[in-house]
Parts: C-alpha cells; sequence; structure tokens
C-alpha cells in the first residue's frame, strides 16, 4: 500500500453564480488546483467527478485537454465529492497510478432541495407532505435535545459561528455575521429549527490534486497527507432522512461507523486531532455529529459551545471556514470542501481564520441522504 | 364529498377505519412499513402483508412550517393559505417507528412520549371531486 499525499486544491468560490455554470465552476476549480500542484492536466493519470446537477463531469476533457487519462464519474448522494476522494485515494493506494484528481461541482436549484419520489413506489410520501430532508434534522436534533439536554441557544451559537467564520472567508457564500437573537427569531421552518439554522442548496467547485506520497515534494514544499479515507452506508436500525419507518430497534448511524474505521486506518484517537470540519447541514446536526465523530460524549456539546471550545482559538475548533451553514451545499463539492479548508489549515495558509498554535492533524465529516457517511483524515 | 387515500396500499379502509399497511418477516419478526418483500433486517425475501397497530407513542417530531415543494406534495402550497402541520414518528409497540402526519401544530402541545392514534387528515381535492386524505396520527384522549 501507498501513502497518497495532497499537493494541489482549487477552489470556485461558493453561492450563487447567475450566468456561471456549475461546469464552469468545476473547470475554474480544476485549472486552479492545477496551478497550485504546478502541475498540467496533461500529467494526470485519472479523474474522479462529481455533480448531482450540474452535468456529467467527465465531459469537461473537452475543455482541459483530450488526453485519453481515465475519468470516472461518481454520484453517491451527499457523499458524491467524499467518494470521488475515497476512489482517487484507493487509485494511488493500490499503486495503479501516481498522479490524479478528485473534482467536484454543483449548482442547485433555489430552495430546500426537492425530492424525486416518483417511480419508486414513495409517490404518496412526497404527496402527503414528508421526504423532506429539513423535516429528518428537525426531528432528530428534537429527540437529542429531549435526551441530551441540548439547548435552542446552543443551536443559535453554532450558528453565529458559522457565519463570523465565514465572514472571514472570501470562499464562502454568506459573510454577514448574525446575531442570536436574529438567528432565533428568523423564521421557524421546522421546529426547533429556524431559517438562519439551516445551510442552504448552493454552487460551487473544489478540485484536489493528489500524488504517490513518495512523489510530493516534485510538487510542494508542504504536503498534507491523507492517512484515512472512509465512505460507510447505514445499518439496520439506524435513524436516517428520508424513511418512512424507523425499527424499534437501535443502532449507531454510518457516520460512527465511518469515524471508528477512519480512526483505526489513520492509528490515531479522537484527542490527536487539532481541528474538524462536521456535517452541519443546520446547526443541530454539528452538535450530534461532534458526539457522533468520538469527539465528546453525548450532551457534553452544550457546555463545549456554550464555553467557545470549538471557536476558531478553542480547545477543538469546528468548522473554521463557516461550514455548510456559511458555504451553502452544492452536493458534488461539500464533502470536498471541508477537504479544501483542512489543506488550508494544515499549511498555515488560512489567513484571518487561521487556527493558531500550527495544527499537524485535521478530520473531515460528510452525512447525507440516504443515510451514507465519508470521514477523512489528514496530516502533515 | 367521497374520501380517498393518497394511496391505497399503504393507507386503507378509507372512508371509515384507517389502517397502514406494511409487513412483518416469518424469518425474524422485523416489521417494515410500507410494504416490501425484501427484509433489511436479516437479508430474506418473505416479508409477508399485515395491518399495522393504530395506537402508539410519540417518538419524536417537528413542525412544516413553509409549504413543500409541488411536486411532489399534492397539499396546500400558497403561502397566505399555507397552515404549518406536525410531522413526527409515532412508536408501534412491538412493531415499527411509522414517520406521519400529525394533527397538532402547536409545539407547546406535542411532547415525546405522548400517546397517539391513528386518524386522516385532508390533502386535496382529486379531478373527480374526491377527497384526497393520507394518514395522520392524533393525541389519544388518555393523555
Amino acid at each position: 500500500m501507498h501513502d497518497v499525499a495532497i499537493v494541489g486544491i482549487g477552489m470556485h468560490e461558493f453561492g450563487r453564480h447567475d450566468g456561471v455554470t456549475g461546469m464552469d465552476q468545476g473547470v475554474i476549480a480544476v485549472r486552479r488546483a492545477l496551478a497550485d500542484a504546478g502541475a498540467q492536466w496533461e500529467d494526470l493519470e485519472f479523474a474522479f467527478g462529481g455533480s448531482k446537477d450540474a452535468g456529467s463531469p467527465d465531459t469537461m476533457v473537452s475543455r482541459l485537454g483530450l488526453t485519453g487519462l481515465q475519468f470516472i464519474n461518481v454520484h453517491n448522494g451527499c457523499a458524491t465529492g467524499g467518494s470521488a476522494l475515497i476512489s482517487s485515494y484507493n487509485a494511488i493506494r493500490s499503486g495503479t497510478f501516481e498522479i490524479g484528481i478528485a473534482l467536484g461541482f454543483d449548482k442547485h436549484e433555489r430552495g430546500a432541495f426537492r425530492v424525486r419520489t416518483r417511480g419508486d413506489n414513495l409517490e404518496w410520501y412526497g404527496e402527503s407532505g414528508m421526504a423532506l430532508t429539513t423535516q429528518f434534522f428537525g426531528m432528530k436534533i428534537n429527540r437529542y435535545m429531549h435526551d441530551y439536554g441540548i439547548t435552542q441557544n446552543t443551536l443559535a451559537r453554532v450558528s453565529t459561528k458559522a457565519f463570523r467564520n465565514g465572514a472571514l472567508n472570501p470562499m464562502a457564500w454568506r459573510r454577514k455575521p448574525f446575531s442570536e437573537e436574529e438567528v432565533l427569531e428568523s423564521t421557524m421552518l421546522s421546529y426547533p429549527l429556524t431559517q438562519y439554522m439551516f445551510c442552504s442548496p448552493g454552487e460551487g467547485g473544489v478540485a484536489l490534486v493528489l500524488v504517490r506520497a513518495d512523489r510530493a515534494k516534485e510538487f510542494t514544499d508542504n504536503p498534507v497527507y491523507l492517512k484515512s479515507c472512509v465512505v460507510k452506508s447505514r445499518r439496520f436500525g439506524s435513524f436516517e432522512v428520508f424513511s418512512p419507518h424507523l425499527s424499534n430497534e437501535f443502532s449507531e448511524g454510518p457516520t460512527v461507523d465511518a469515524s471508528k474505521a477512519a480512526f483505526e486506518m489513520a492509528g490515531i484517537g479522537p484527542d490527536e486531532i487539532d481541528l474538524a470540519q462536521l456535517q452541519d447541514t443546520e446547526s443541530g446536526a454539528e452538535v450530534m455529529h461532534m458526539a457522533e465523530n468520538g469527539f465528546c460524549e453525548h450532551g457534553e456539546q452544550e457546555a463545549m459551545i456554550q464555553n467557545g471550545e470549538t471557536e476558531i482559538d478553542g480547545k477543538f475548533p469546528v468548522n473554521t471556514d463557516g461550514g455548510c451553514l456559511a458555504n451553502g451545499e452544492p452536493i458534488g463539492a461539500s464533502g470536498l470542501r471541508q477537504v479544501y479548508e483542512n489543506v488550508l489549515q494544515l499549511r498555515g495558509d488560512a489567513g484571518e481564520r487561521q487556527v493558531p498554535n500550527d495544527p499537524q492533524t485535521a478530520y473531515t465529516h460528510v452525512y447525507g441522504a440516504p443515510g451514507i457517511s465519508g470521514v477523512t483524515i489528514l496530516s502533515k | 364529498m367521497a374520501q380517498v387515500s393518497v394511496q391505497d396500499t399503504v393507507l386503507t379502509g378509507i372512508p371509515g377505519e384507517p389502517r397502514l399497511i406494511g409487513g412483518r418477516c416469518p424469518d425474524c419478526g422485523n416489521h417494515v412499513f410500507p410494504m416490501q418483500k425484501d427484509c433489511p433486517k436479516c437479508t430474506g425475501d418473505r416479508i409477508e402483508q399485515v395491518e399495522l397497530s393504530t395506537k402508539g407513542v410519540l417518538w419524536t417530531w417537528t413542525i412544516q412550517g413553509f409549504p413543500p415543494k409541488s411536486p411532489p406534495y399534492i397539499g396546500e402550497t400558497d403561502p397566505e393559505n399555507f397552515e404549518a402541520y406536525g410531522v413526527g414518528y409515532v412508536e408501534l409497540p412491538g412493531e415499527v417507528k411509522v414517520e406521519a402526519r400529525l394533527t397538532e401544530n402547536d409545539p407547546t402541545r406535542l411532547r415525546v412520549g405522548m400517546e397517539m392514534e391513528l386518524t386522516v387528515v385532508p390533502l386535496a381535492i382529486d379531478e373527480e371531486g374526491n377527497e384526497v386524505v393520507t394518514f395522520a396520527f392524533q393525541p389519544s384522549d388518555n393523555n
């Protein structure tokens, strides 16, 4: 098995970009990642690309160069970006290739994701006013608050942190800080979650150039190593989005499974992680994912967040780039955006939002429909 | 006006006595909703159709505060006339937790653990003038 290094990162600004296609944003992200690596498109032996709503990624070869590289499209729900990355990781780790690119981009219609239940015998589910991702998140955090004493004020604090961090991130979509009162008093979308506690589907693109670790120094003096990369689907008894029924039995969700596997693969524990990007589709998700990923016990988040421990200068910074809340969620790019941020942080290039004291390790986690989680651990 | 089920293979007994149609695996006893042949617990494929219990306990809930997109939603989507509605999981003892509309939309009147029973709520009027209903749970009298 070969080690894998990230030697180039590129991103197209997240947000809304009228007149710029999703594919345009993907191509720009690729060109920026190549420039960052000092590499050329023709150097790449493979690409894994993901997009949900913005076209087939492999068609971008007609703009970047018809070099004959292996280009595989990846479509895996909210873990599309993470799945492009794990595919790239395995392609190098196995020794098949030495250099390639993982990329993702998207451009979604405005408003909550429209769920298509037609054709799978679940028409009645959407017709009846269920099958909304927002409802799942409201119901999951409502039960969690009941079980573990998380308050709505803590949910608001997650949002205010996200927008404060987003204001420091030139690539972020939402760059205006809000007060806790503004968050709590915004429209109640799905109790107990208000409008400013939810992220929105958006637009953007990210690309990462990966190489076999022994070649990293050809491209950069500052490589970041991918210590683990895991994608897990759900097991029987877990509580997932788009479930007309849940089992009365309980099992941990895919996040717990992916996290445990990632730590085992990296050979380190949660206490050795210096910062994390955790899926924050809404502010309750960030709270729950702190525990599901092993960074605290259930319920401890209340004090941690109230004490500021997850701020950029806190003991355990979470979502330093503003997360999904400030960046929005272009599905194909979202998981890769987290890795992009961690590479910046480990390089010491995160500018105003740089985590202090020279962080050495960083963690990413995505979660989404229909019950899938992707985790990576990076180190210098 | 006649009442019709949003999907009679899922919600039967309309009008009159609504029942949800699920399934039970004869190999492992696992229940599913809606009916499917394949068992996600034991990986068998012999699940048999059963009517689920009409009474249960509220396991979690939320309030849908904005009109869902249409399609797929067939209920009221005009923001002027839209009324928030509850959605929750109701745990049917020994069976499954069913996701359902709730008749209650006031957060102060919903709590985890309260007893609930099956009913229906109207969604829309179809082309033949029938009232299309879907299943919902309402708080039981003995809460």
